[in-house]
């Protein structure tokens, strides 16, 4: 009877540590190789076949298609540097410069992936659109509320994801080295 | 006590190979992967232009609404395929997919340097059966080997203003995804 009750007890155990810690990293995207600058993280070998069990496991599930590394790379940030979480209702701030590349784009998702609905049907800027300071700079306003100069809408949802995507760019190519390209400073400005 | 503090471990170390398992099985047995949700809105061997994402409907999750998409749905087991991308004033790129999106090969237009992106894609047995001298002579030809028979070609193109996303789609609509049987 023990015996029985304490097999019973082992299987439930790892059905839930075994299944909850896998959709715990599925849920949360761990994966090993990463690459941070500031508040952005990229995987660049989840582009390539050397994917890791994590990113692949994750990818599938959510059904993505990630970006080949010899296309570009994805920087994702889900925070400022700081550490406060992308809250739609806040005022983000993004300022600076890019690594070197031959196109960027930013854009603004939702938690899922999605675009979030706005007025101006706006979801991000393209290094060709976005309005620059004559040293090449430029700061992009991340808000619900329209700003003037480069505005991206929040919709005012609980929770974004912003994607820096570079185009025919070194970064994360030579997977051995960071080039310590400068990634756009990103600070949180106020909440309404 | 002791004997519990056994049946907890037992569990503990039971759990993470359970863990490990679906983690490595996920991608084979996930029904919403990229393939899986392309399959319903592409036929084989053929390039279809995706929907622009909107916040109402996105094919995939996460694409990027600056590029106009397009996707060759391949399967190699009648023939090789052969691939025609012409490139748009912007910027283009080719990715390959397995079945189980791995992205296993990307190209973009700099890389081809020339006014088109040509690839020949087939398995490595199909590789292996191309005459050698065919392969020397075509220097030009890029062969690209599938690890899996069936899989996707994701072409995308650049509209670096939204004003320019006729042009990407025009370029798009003009590549070919052929399956050409094996002699």
């Amino acid at each position: 009877m023990r015996l029985l009750v304490g097999t019973f007890f082992t299987f439930a155990l790892a059905a839930i540590v075994g299944l909850g810690t896998t959709w715990l990293t599925l849920t949360r995207g761990v994966a090993f190789g990463s690459l941070t600058i500031g508040a952005w993280t990229a995987w660049p070998k989840s582009g390539s076949q050397d994917i890791d069990p994590y990113a692949h496991a994750g990818i599938a599930r959510a059904g993505e298609l990630p970006i080949g590394i010899g296309d570009g790379v994805a920087f994702y940030a889900r925070g400022d540097q700081a550490g406060h979480g992308f809250d739609g209702r806040c005022t983000f701030s993004i300022s600076g410069a890019t690594p070197a590349a031959r196109f960027w784009t930013v854009t603004l998702y939702d938690a899922n992936g999605r675009l979030v609905a706005n007025t101006l049907d706006r979801h991000g800027f393209t290094s060709q659109e976005v309005v620059r300071e004559t040293d090449g700079r430029f700061t992009i306003a991340v808000a619900p509320q329209a700003r003037p100069g480069n505005w991206l809408p929040t919709g005012g949802i609980e929770r974004f994801v912003l994607v820096w995507r570079l185009y025919d760019t070194p970064i994360g190519v030579a997977a051995t080295t960071i080039g310590e390209g400068p990634m756009p400073a990103v600070t949180r400005k106020g909440c309404s | 006590m002791i004997r519990w503090a056994l049946w907890i471990l037992g569990g503990i170390l039971l759990g993470g190979i359970v863990h490990l398992a679906t983690v490595l099985a996920m991608p084979r047995a996930a029904s919403q992967d990229a393939y899986s949700r392309l399959a319903g809105l592409t036929p084989v061997n053929s390039i279809v232009t995706l929907p622009a994402p909107t916040a109402q409907h996105s094919v995939l999750p996460f694409m990027d609404p600056a590029f106009a998409t397009a996707v060759c749905r391949y399967d190699l087991s009648a023939g090789t395929i052969k691939l025609n991308a012409p490139v748009s004033e912007a910027y283009t790129s080719v990715t390959f997919y397995t079945r189980d999106s791995v992205a296993y090969y990307a190209i973009n237009d700099r890389a081809a340097g020339r006014r088109a992106i040509e690839l020949d894609l087939m398995t490595a047995e199909q590789h292996a059966q191309v005459p050698e001298e065919q392969d020397v002579t075509a220097a030009d030809r890029l062969i690209i080997d599938s690890p899996t028979t069936t899989g996707l070609i994701v072409l995308r193109a650049l509209a670096p203003e939204p004003g320019l996303m006729p042009m990407a789609q025009r370029a798009l609509a003009a590549a070919q995804c052929k399956s050409e049987p094996i002699e």
